[in-house]
């Protein structure tokens, strides 16, 4: 079964460690405007949202891109870019919806999460578990659980 | 370079003018960054007696080489000046998102010399550079301040500012960067404010590199599981915050109260603990850059006469604003701590200087005819009322905008400030924690728990438990407390990473990061070569032995109250020692041999 990226925006410290641990892997130094997930923060609801690609399955990007230089890993089901078959078009940026897809100007190419090859340093670094990588079954969904726990207390109480 | 980026901003306020310069690699390698390289490049270039409200005292913002990496916490930097508050040297962490994006375009630190003529504040946009009029800006606290300005420049940039407290020149003004993390003590934003510089604003899109890529994601891998393993680290502080120590002071006996008057327990500390906190006003834990923690309380009091959103208090502030000044109830320390964050205030000095004040007036030596309405320990409304004033110098404000010493003394009083070298000193009740006191009375910064934090060893039994009421031994712990601080400090990582981490680690973290071979040896060398170089300002300022001393009331009058009811501090028996284990004379002066050893 095919691992998710989930994002929890409730337990996130604003600390964007995942953007460190995202640059370097992919870049082996510490760029955070290069990182494929960001922390957008709202300093005066003091809420922050990691954000980063969740690869779509009907994927607005790949349909966009002419060369095909977008390709599923069929092992991750991360949408990978192929850099020799890009031609920084950009379309794929100006696609996605959520603004999941960037350009990096200093070293010419697409940002995108490819799930780090199936072991996401953001899910592996996140200190608060706002950032994980689960098995996509409901059982393992924390929101599905927390939730489907009112009912439980609810039954109870109606006990 | 590797860890550094290799680069120093200069830029002079009094022509305009704005360099890049080299780092100097042979004195960063000496002493880092941060603390130790900024102590460093500020006395290389400004000489010691230079008054700290003027044109020639150079104000350092400098990071370190872990800065913005993904070393554990590495979002600090430093701020150095000397203090207009103590007259020694100024070095005011902070941590936040400010000094990683100072590094990310593509300099290590900034040199701010002489004094602009108007306000004005600087746009750093990766290599371009700018001076700009900040006018619109002078009277703006630092919401407004930071939200206007990023407006102006960019949405991504990261700002750091003062508020009406540093414009008013309040000797203990801070320097706040993103909106809520402070450069706290000994009033580093009175010299941004005589310099007229109201922000730096900075954003970068560059990269910070490490020597050994592989080693170092090891070392720090290592070093993060210790840290989220560890009960204080991955627990304590994550749950309730600094504030957890609220509790843990009162049941030991340790916690000061009014004015260090009545120590050491308080009555219903419990209201003001970092555990009532978490239950009420909490809203979020917070981070800086990279960390594994998360100490930061976003809070909100919902309504009331308190009522208002911000970050903290943390421990020291719950304290310095709460039992300090008497005070219980938590929504008015929240609301104090959030006029220090807006106005640009060190809350550690502000409550400080408020109880005094508050003993001041009850033994007589003031009235209202300076204060304009009876102020008592225990008075929330006239705590967080005065601490708004102070920032503008309204009314009462304007004495105590010259801190706890000054205004003590002004009345008549000297002894009831409750500082060191005019340094208000923090939440640990010296009297019950006998090598803190130590520390306070030895602190290069004067009042100061964050230069060597012995509450570690004597209340919270890290990296083991001492007797807190012994002397013996406590000036060899001191001193290694006091030299790792100083590398720590100057590495560009957070304190708090010790109760998990030691010296091995971050010589781990450094090596693979510069590329320079450290051992946990050379850690604490460095940091001893900083206390020392900090200590030679001192003493080159006019400060002797008779300054490394605590108030006499932490001296001679018992604890009045809790376990440790009936002790006093025994400095006496602690300091020639100290002076010994450091290698100086008996009048605490760095011998020549251990100078030529330290290479000073």
């Amino acid at each position: 079964m095919a691992k998710v990226l989930m994002i929890d925006p409730g337990k996130c410290i604003s600390c964007r460690t995942c953007e460190l641990a995202c640059v370097f892997k992919h870049d082996k130094e510490f760029r955070p405007s290069a990182a494929r997930v960001n922390v957008v923060q709202f300093e005066k609801e003091g809420i922050s949202v990691p954000l980063m690609c969740l690869q779509c399955e009907t994927a607005a990007c790949l349909k966009v891109c002419p060369t095909g230089a977008l390709k599923k890993n069929a092992a991750t089901g991360a949408l990978e870019v192929a850099d020799d078959r890009c031609i920084r078009c950009k379309m794929c940026i100006n696609a996605c919806p959520f603004g999941n897809a960037t350009f990096d100007a200093v070293k010419n190419r697409v940002l995108r999460c490819d799930l780090c090859g199936g072991d996401p340093q953001c899910a592996k670094f996140c200190p608060g578990g706002a950032i994980t990588y689960v098995e996509a079954t409901s059982g393992t969904l924390a929101k599905k659980r927390a939730y489907a726990a009112k009912f439980k207390d609810a039954l109870e109480v109606a006990k | 370079m590797y860890g550094w980026v290799g680069q120093v901003l200069r830029i002079n306020l009094t022509n305009g003018t704005i360099k890049k310069e080299a780092l100097d690699q042979a004195e960063a390698g000496k002493y880092l960054g941060a603390r130790g390289l900024g102590t460093r490049l500020w006395i290389k270039e400004v000489g010691p007696t230079v008054d700290a409200l003027s044109a020639e005292n150079n104000l350092i913002f400098m990071t370190g080489p872990l800065t913005g990496t993904l070393a554990t916490n590495g979002g600090r930097y430093n701020v150095v000046c000397k203090s207009p508050l103590t007259g020694a040297m100024a070095a005011s962490n902070s941590g936040g998102y400010w000094g990683p994006e100072l590094k990310y375009a593509g300099y290590d630190g900034i040199i701010f010399e002489g004094k602009a003529e108007k306000p004005v504040y600087v746009w750093i946009n990766d290599d371009q550079v700018e001076i700009r009029c900040a006018e619109h800006l002078w009277g703006k606290d630092v919401i407004e301040t930071t939200d206007t300005l990023r407006a102006e420049t960019d949405f991504d940039a990261k700002v750091a500012c003062i508020g009406p407290a540093g414009e008013n020149l309040v000797k203990f003004a801070c320097i706040v960067n993103d909106y809520t993390r402070a450069a706290g003590r000994s009033g580093v934003g009175a010299v941004m404010g005589f310099k007229n510089l109201k922000a730096v604003v900075v954003k970068g899109t560059g990269a910070v590199r490490v020597a050994d890529p592989d080693g170092f994601l090891e070392a720090l891998t290592k070093a993060r599981e210790m840290v989220r393993s560890h009960p204080v680290t991955g627990t304590g502080l994550g749950l309730y915050g600094t504030g957890i120590l609220i509790n843990i002071l009162d049941q030991s006996g340790g916690l000061p109260v009014n004015n260090f008057r009545d120590s050491g327990t308080f009555p219903n500390a419990d209201a003001t603990s970092g555990e009532t906190l978490a239950k009420t006003y909490l809203v979020r834990n917070k981070g800086c850059m990279g960390c594994a923690i998360g100490c930061g309380r976003i809070v909100n009091v919902p309504d009331g006469p308190f009522k208002g959103f911000g970050e903290g208090p943390e421990y020291e502030a719950q304290w310095s604003l709460g039992a300090d000044c008497g005070v219980d109830n938590l929504a008015a320390i929240v609301r104090a701590n959030n006029y220090c964050n807006e106005l640009g205030l060190d809350p550690i000095s502000m409550g400080a200087t408020i109880a005094c004040a508050f003993e001041l007036f009850e033994i007589g030596a003031i009235s209202e005819k300076e204060t304009g309405r009876a102020i008592r320990f225990g008075d929330a409304e006239a705590m967080v009322e005065l601490t708004r004033q102070t920032a503008y110098r309204e009314g009462f404000g304007n004495e105590l905008a010259e801190g706890s010493y000054r205004l003590a003394s002004k009345f008549g009083h000297p002894e009831l400030s409750m500082s060191v070298k005019k340094q208000e000193l923090p939440a640990y009740d010296p009297r019950g924690l006998q090598g803190l006191g130590l520390n306070y009375a030895t602190s290069n910064r004067g009042g100061c728990h964050v230069r060597g934090y012995m509450t570690s060893p004597e209340i919270l039994g890290i990296p083991e438990k001492l007797d807190n009421l012994a002397t013996e031994g406590k000036a060899g712990w001191t001193k290694t407390f006091q030299d790792l601080t100083a590398a720590v400090d100057s590495s560009g990582i957070c304190l708090f990473l010790t109760f998990a981490i030691g010296a091995p680690e971050v010589a781990a973290q450094l090596s693979t990061a510069t590329g320079v071979e450290c051992t946990a040896d050379d850690v604490l060398k460095i940091g001893e070569r900083i206390w020392n170089m900090e200590r030679l300002f001192n003493l080159a300022n006019g400060f002797t032995k008779d300054d490394d001393t605590l108030p006499p009331r932490l001296l001679k009058e018992p604890m009045k109250v809790g376990p440790l009811k009936g002790v006093v501090n025994k400095l006496s028996e602690m300091l020639p020692e100290y002076y010994k284990v450091r290698g100086w004379d008996e009048d605490g002066r760095p011998t020549p041999e251990k100078l030529e050893e330290l290479g000073l």
